[in-house]
């Protein structure tokens, strides 16, 4: 931190507050408050983008938790999505559309293939690992796959809304409160996460395995432990995208949902959970951004031929000028814009900090 | 039987000509080049580009698309890959997943995702073929078959006799003391990414013309990406019985299984692979711990 100012934590209690000063306390009211106000200003459309950026938040937190707190990178991320909607899929195939038999099972699932992922990975690092995970991807489609065109009808399996006793969670305003609200648990769930014995014995599996292990931590079970909290949560995201687009195909979580997830977690800045949720909605409003621009820019010509590979184009160029240029992503921005405000007129913090 | 045989063989080519692009590049810069698959699309775009502007010159447009398809290799390593030289590897892998994600979106931007076929272009026929033993393959799998023999032919003997392929190994084992006995590793590496382009594109060039030209060519590349690692990452040697056995496996469940395992099989053997012998059939065990 770069604030050289006699602020220091007296008491327990304080260390442990997640909100500690009261800008931040004010700040994430007026949060609250916007985002409970929303609907009441913001078009259906603009409700629809929240949504779609919190789901996508949730899943990337998720993939943070494995990425960024262990260093465990995934390239099968979409495969445990997939299988998160697919439990749901099946679910409702066998007349048990519940979401609160949905949920916890796509959990299970989605926990149980983190302890298979796992498992090789005590065996495989870096690179081997990625693989490792790649072909899992694959292999989850597989099943997913063999699944539809056997039970579903062949294109893909409808999912009905879900229903809590009377209640239905049914249209655009329902969606954007539920979502935003697991969304913000869910962020809570990380944090809490993060400054936990396991997200320190995270962070000290990804910074150094062999001091990690020296001071005494089980690196085995921690590493399992990551990819089981990640992938439970992944496919839990899952299931509530299955439920949200109330349609589940294999063709929605090809390999490119991987990227776009591991894009997500390093355009926002790995290892952040503020990150995450900054990348995913940068990630998740780029396309529609782009489609602004090309409106409002009234280029002629038959727009929509060139607008598919001009968004592909731009993400991949986004992220590959995240990777080179800064790889701390959004957060490593906001922190400098930070410091810079803080210690102005200053450029350097003080040496020595002010006693 | 045979026809599996041959079937088997000539799969296994086309695989061999994809991973001999990771081998190569991941030997020398220890990258693996996810875009390896978009790099033989862009060789068959390559060719298409060639034979629509100067139709009827088979000969010649393989070899500009060929040539054009190894100097984009040497400029990627040049522009993009060189400033990743001291980022963690995994972050140089995925700029490769980056730029496969460009080439795709500029050859979709220029050549709409239409499915094109060169042949008639190049005012060739691809007629089918009786071998000896009963089984039928068309002209240009016997093509892809020799391409790929006399690619690798060409390599082993690059790489053991003439002193260019001599420093390129040993700039890949290890770039510090190549560097130290004068050898210009940068332009070596730069080179191993030209060859990976120039195999790249032999396999776009052969599979554009038996198969199609269309801009998700690259999921081939995935699929040939369990080869190399059945293999063994850093062995060229390997490439060919990793081949043979991820095609087989694929024509196997082809023939006996269905469609969408034949998809599947090769990261079935990938993941096989992985639990078993991370390093590949004939990789160096130690590259486990380096990476």
């Amino acid at each position: 931190m770069a604030f050289g100012g006699g602020y220091f934590k007296t008491t327990y209690a304080s260390d442990l507050a997640l909100i500690d000063t009261r800008l931040r306390r004010v700040g994430l009211g007026l949060l609250i408050v916007s985002l409970l106000m929303l609907p009441r200003f913001a078009s259906s459309f603009a409700l629809d983008l929240v949504t779609q950026t919190a789901l996508a938040a949730i899943g990337a937190l998720a993939l943070n938790l494995l990425t960024g707190l262990a260093g465990q990178v995934s390239l099968g991320h979409a495969g445990f999505i997939a299988a998160g909607a697919f439990t749901t899929a099946v679910l409702v195939e066998q007349r048990m559309p519940s979401p609160l038999l949905a949920l916890p099972a796509a959990a299970l699932v989605g926990a149980a293939l983190g302890v298979i992922v796992g498992i090789p990975a005590l065996r495989l690092k870096g690179l081997y690992l990625a693989l490792g995970t790649l072909a899992l991807h694959h292999v989850v489609l597989y099943a997913c796959g063999e699944f539809q065109n056997h039970w579903g009808a062949n294109t893909g399996v409808s999912i009905p809304p879900p229903r809590l006793g009377s209640w239905v969670l049914k249209g655009t305003i329902a969606w954007y409160y539920t979502l935003t609200a697991i969304a913000g648990l869910v962020l809570i769930l990380s944090v809490n996460l993060q400054r936990s014995r396991a997200g320190r014995a995270w962070m000290a599996i990804r910074d150094r395995e062999i001091a990690a292990e020296s001071v005494g931590i089980d690196v085995a079970r921690y590493k399992v432990l990551a990819f089981v909290w990640s992938s439970a949560l992944t496919s839990v995201a899952g299931a509530l995208f299955a439920y949200q687009r109330a349609f589940v195909s294999v063709e929605a979580f090809g390999f490119f949902l991987a990227i776009e997830y591991i894009a997500m977690v390093i355009i926002g800045g790995l290892g952040s959970a503020l990150g995450a949720v900054l990348g995913a909605a940068f990630v998740t409003l780029l396309p529609y951004g782009i489609d602004a621009a090309v409106a409002a820019l009234h280029v002629p010509g038959g727009a929509e031929y060139y607008l598919f590979p001009l968004k592909f184009g731009a993400f991949g160029l986004l992220m590959a000028a995240f990777l080179v240029l800064e790889p701390q992503g959004l957060v490593g921005i906001w922190r400098r814009a930070r410091n810079w405000v803080v210690l102005w007129p200053l450029r350097y913090r003080p040496l020595r900090p002010a006693s | 039987m045979t026809q599996v045989l041959a079937t088997t063989v000539v799969v296994a080519s086309l695989y061999a000509l994809l991973a001999a692009g990771y081998v190569l590049v991941y030997r020398a810069t220890r990258v693996l080049n996810l875009a390896q698959g978009d790099m033989m699309t862009l060789g068959g775009y390559f060719l298409f580009l060639v034979a629509a502007t100067v139709p009827g010159r088979p000969v010649l447009s393989v070899v500009t698309a060929a040539v054009l398809s190894a100097a984009a290799g040497f400029a990627i390593y040049r522009l993009l890959m060189r400033p990743m030289a001291g980022h963690p590897i995994f972050a140089a892998v995925l700029v490769t997943v980056t730029l496969g994600i460009l080439l795709r979106a500029a050859i979709v931007l220029v050549y709409t995702d239409r499915i094109r076929h060169p042949l008639p272009l190049l005012g060739l026929a691809n007629p089918p073929r009786r071998l000896p033993g009963g089984a039928v393959v068309s002209t240009f799998d016997l093509l892809t078959v020799a391409a790929a023999a006399a690619l690798f032919l060409g390599l082993f003997a690059f790489l053991r006799l003439s002193p260019l392929g001599i420093q390129m190994r040993a700039a890949g084992e290890k770039a510090l003391l190549a560097a130290q006995r004068g050898i210009n590793f940068q332009l070596l590496f730069a080179l191993s990414w030209a060859l990976a382009g120039f195999a790249g594109a032999l396999a776009g060039i052969l599979y554009a013309n038996n198969v199609r030209l269309d801009p998700s060519l690259g999921i081939l590349g995935l699929k040939a990406f369990a080869v190399a690692l059945v293999g063994g990452l850093d062995s060229l040697g390997g490439v060919i019985p990793g081949a043979l056995i991820v095609a087989a496996i694929e024509v196997l469940s082809v023939r006996y299984g269905d469609p969408l395992l034949a998809d599947v099989s090769p990261f079935l053997c990938l993941l096989a692979m992985l639990l078993v012998r991370p390093w590949g059939l004939f990789g160096t065990r130690e590259e486990l711990e380096r990476v």
